[in-house]
């Protein structure tokens, strides 16, 4: 290496990134020294993700300090910071579904003989080279279809060495890693690290931020909270870091009455995604479900609202069991799912306000098959108004409301059919803060009014604050349930992370 | 596992894989199946094969179409379409003609460099909105379908170029035989050819496939997506275009129907020839084969006697026949690389 080794690779320092009104990154501060695997922890919407696409050339920063390597830096595309010499591994790996093996290596940068054409011979050899090194054998030539997501990121790793990057960002790469292929990763994590390169590795799980990385930088709410050597901090701490923050008036949960038993579920399982999922929701009682992302609660949610089939087990609604796979049946038989993508799966943007409301419940509007825009503007009209969807009149497009509103239209949607359990995927993720308090005094009266609610969440202060029981997911398995009373973030955190627990203790056994 | 035994494991796959993929490959059961046409038709007429005129149209009839194709391809590899080039081939076509009206002696290579240049740039307003505007192919393309087939029905009218409106040597190059092979059919040959090369060996080439096959995963790759895609209706329409001039030779009249329905004969061609329509995969190749099929058919059919509707509707099968055989094929394929991935 040309540079010595007390230059920083990276160097961030109030680093400050804005999309409109939104804060993304207040901040961002980190510095990456050459030779060493520094870890980039936070709770989801820390703004890892966005401290990152600046680096990586797919954001510009308002404002901070970016030296990459020394020198000041400033990407405007991904290109250009792939030519500096900066690797991103995403944590779903972009490859070309059709290309060789080879080809998606050395894509744009093919090696090339007289008269431009590509040395095919030369690109065959580096790429078996690079394996060769890597440890795997994996068919050069076959077309990256069907290949495993483990097989997916030791190409986009050989990728980065074929590019000889000083600077290789790894963004959850083992979120759906099996424990060999996690070992198989770090090994050549650890071998780029000693020839000298710079790593960043984004992770949920402790364990293996533990046994990987030297240094650990936590983020929270947008901002740099500390850097510490791996050596010197403990579990404990991290989460305190990562979670410290006060639960203020954001979540005005009334006590409900608790009723019958609305859903019962039993020993659901799914192969690969989730298995032993056992639970009751109960009349007027919020259930949470809080874990990791990619932990598979969204998947069980959509297995029990029929989205999804699943392969064994059972789901039962007030008494009576639910047919697998069809949605329509859990509608009729009193479910109703706002998914977690508003945008894509909640609502129709281009729609006014009220045929949105009126979508769910369009048979019982319509008359002769027909349902005119009066009849949806009567149905709309009420639950608008409770909801205080701020809109001038109900004839206004869903795409032109703030995220807030079309999170209450969303609901709005499936109160109008009357259901008995709501079950709702991350209810506030991308809305502002005084808006989330609305969502969650709705959430509240409904329970008071005895709907059962299943909830799931991200937001760790959300969960606590809302739910009258916690259920933790971890690697698809309910790896904790708790009171409201006994819930404290850390308990959470520990169950989410349960797997690094029970290792660590085998560990010191 | 040391590098070496890697490497030779590698390289003893590689021959098998070679020889496997040739026997394997649409472009080898395009050929076979054209083979058989051309044996069935001359089982039942002789002079389809054995006459100098047979022969001449076997090999002359597909050139056109071939050249069209070879841009189609190179366009919907890219996961665009291009709609367009059968009203391209009729400006050019009807301007051929037009230029030896009103300038006579203007020299033939004018003709027909101006003919790919017209074409190239009628290529590039369509490459421009589809890469600037981000207005789907499908949609930009039906558009200027209309309107340049609207501008050459105002340009000639009823009017129509006659052979004696053009001079004899232009209309002999449409029929000019060397080594008994027609000119034509070697022109639309190197068109294959260095197109063939082009996608097969160069950078630009292969991320013409990797745009296809993943626009997204370009983005982030750092390809030049915009330039790429602008390219490829550049060289869909300069095609379109040089095909117009040969038309104008080869068939002697040209009206402002010139080369209508030609653009689905060409994405058709393209994808029996193993042409994805979502792209990514299928060579020009396979494109150029394809479009020998649909025309050696089309002749073949009258010849074993079956009626002129039941031709469309062959030439409809295959193109469905095709898309079927496609779909099964990467669904298999999909399901056995899965199933290898489970097993190791």
């Amino acid at each position: 290496m040309s540079l010595s080794d007390s230059t920083p690779v990276l160097e961030l320092a109030g680093v400050r990134k804005t999309f409109g009104s939104v804060t993304a990154l207040a901040d961002g501060s980190i510095t990456v020294y050459p030779g060493s695997i520094h870890a980039l922890v936070g709770e989801n919407g820390a703004g890892k993700s966005t401290l990152i696409k600046i680096v990586a050339g797919l954001h510009r920063r308002d404002s901070g300090i970016f030296r990459f390597r020394g020198a000041d830096a400033a990407f405007s595309s991904t290109a250009e910071a792939k030519n500096a010499g900066i690797a991103v591994i995403y944590q779903e790996p972009t490859l070309f579904p059709d290309l060789s093996v080879t080809e998606n290596i050395f894509m744009g940068r093919q090696p090339r003989s007289r008269g431009g054409r590509i040395d095919k011979q030369a690109m065959q050899d580096e790429a078996a080279e690079i394996f060769a090194r890597l440890g795997v054998n994996l068919d050069l030539n076959r077309p990256a279809d069907g290949l495993s997501i483990a097989d997916q990121q030791i190409i986009e790793i050989a990728k980065a060495i074929s590019l000889d990057a000083h600077l290789l960002i790894m963004d959850e790469p083992t979120a759906a890693l099996s424990g060999v292929e996690v070992e198989r990763l770090f090994a050549v994590a650890r071998s780029l690290r000693d020839e000298g390169r710079g790593i960043v590795f984004i992770s949920h799980r402790f364990d293996e931020i533990f046994s990987l990385c030297d240094t650990i930088t936590v983020m929270r709410d947008g901002s740099y909270v500390a850097t510490t050597p791996t050596a010197e901090t403990s579990n404990d701490e991290l989460v305190t870091m990562m979670v410290g923050r006060e639960v203020a008036d954001l979540y005005p949960k009334t006590q409900a009455e608790v009723g019958e038993v609305v859903l019962a579920v039993e020993n659901l399982k799914s192969a690969g995604t989730f298995a032993d999922i056992s639970f009751t929701v109960r009349a007027g009682e919020i259930v949470g479900l809080a874990g990791l992302v990619g932990a598979g609660r969204s998947e069980i949610v959509r297995a029990i609202f029929g989205v999804d089939s699943y392969d064994s087990g059972s789901v039962a609604l007030n008494g009576s069991p639910v047919p697998k796979g069809q949605p329509s049946a859990a509608i009729r038989a009193g479910m109703a799912l706002v998914p977690e993508d508003r945008r894509q799966q909640g609502l129709v943007v281009d729609a006014s306000l009220a045929r949105n409301i009126g979508a769910a419940i369009r048979r019982r509007l319509s008359r002769f098959g027909l349902i005119t825009t009066s009849a949806e503007n009567r149905a709309a009209g009420p639950w608008a108004g409770r909801l205080e969807v701020k809109t001038s009149a109900l004839s206004m497009n869903a795409a032109t409301m703030s995220g807030g509103n079309q999170q209450k239209v969303a609901i709005a949607k499936w109160l109008a059919t009357d259901p008995s359990l709501l079950i709702i995927d991350e209810p506030t993720r991308g809305i502002d803060v005084g808006t989330k308090a609305e969502v969650h005094r709705l959430l509240s009266q409904l329970a008071g009014e005895g709907m059962a609610i299943l909830m799931i969440s991200s937001e760790l202060p959300e969960v606590m604050g809302m739910a009258d029981r916690i259920l933790v997911v971890g690697e698809g398995r309910i790896s904790a349930e708790l009171d409201r009373e006994e819930a404290t973030a850390e308990k959470v955190m520990h169950a989410a992370t349960a797997r690094h627990e029970k290792n660590r203790q085998e560990a010191a056994a | 596992m040391s590098a070496e035994t890697l490497s030779r494991h590698d390289r003893q796959s590689a021959t098998t894989r070679a020889v496997r993929s040739i026997l394997a490959s649409r472009e080898t059961a395009i050929v076979l199946v054209i083979l058989a046409i051309i044996a069935v038709a001359t089982a039942m007429n002789q002079s389809f094969l054995f006459s100098g005129q047979g022969w001449r149209d076997l090999l002359l009839t597909p050139s056109i179409l071939m050249v069209m194709a070879v841009g189609s391809a190179v366009v919907i590899i890219t996961r665009n379409v291009d709609l367009s080039v059968g009203s391209t081939l009729a400006i050019t076509a009807y301007m051929s003609g037009r230029l030896f009206v009103d300038l006579p002696g203007t020299p033939i290579i004018v003709v027909v460099l101006l003919g790919i240049l017209v074409g190239a740039v009628l290529g590039l307003i369509n490459g421009a909105l589809v890469a600037f505007g981000k207005v789907p192919a499908l949609v930009v393309t039906l558009g200027t379908m209309y309107i340049y087939r609207g501008a050459v029905l105002t340009w000639a009218g009823s009017d129509r170029i006659n052979a004696s409106d053009m001079p004899r040597e232009f209309l002999g190059l449409g029929t000019m035989q060397i080594v008994s092979i027609p000119l034509l059919t070697i022109v639309a040959v190197l068109v294959l050819i260095v197109a063939g090369y082009w996608l097969a060996s160069t950078r630009s080439g292969r991320e013409m496939y990797a745009i296809g096959s993943d626009p997204e995963a370009a983005k982030l790759y750092g390809l030049p997506t915009t330039k790429r895609v602008i390219t490829a209706f550049i060289l869909g329409g300069a095609l379109a275009g040089l095909a117009g001039v040969m038309y104008a030779a080869r068939y002697g009249t040209v009206s402002a129907s010139a080369g209508l329905g030609w653009e689905f004969q060409a994405i058709g061609a393209a994808v029996i020839g193993g042409v994805a329509i979502f792209g990514g995969s299928g060579s020009v190749w396979g494109a150029a084969f394809g479009a020998i099929l649909l025309m050696t058919i089309n002749r073949t059919l009258p010849i074993v006697g079956i009626p002129d509707f039941w031709q469309r509707a062959v030439v409809g099968a295959l193109i469905i026949g095709a898309i079927v055989l496609d779909r099964y094929l990467s669904v298999r394929r999909h399901r056995k690389l899965q199933e290898a991935r489970d097993k190791a």
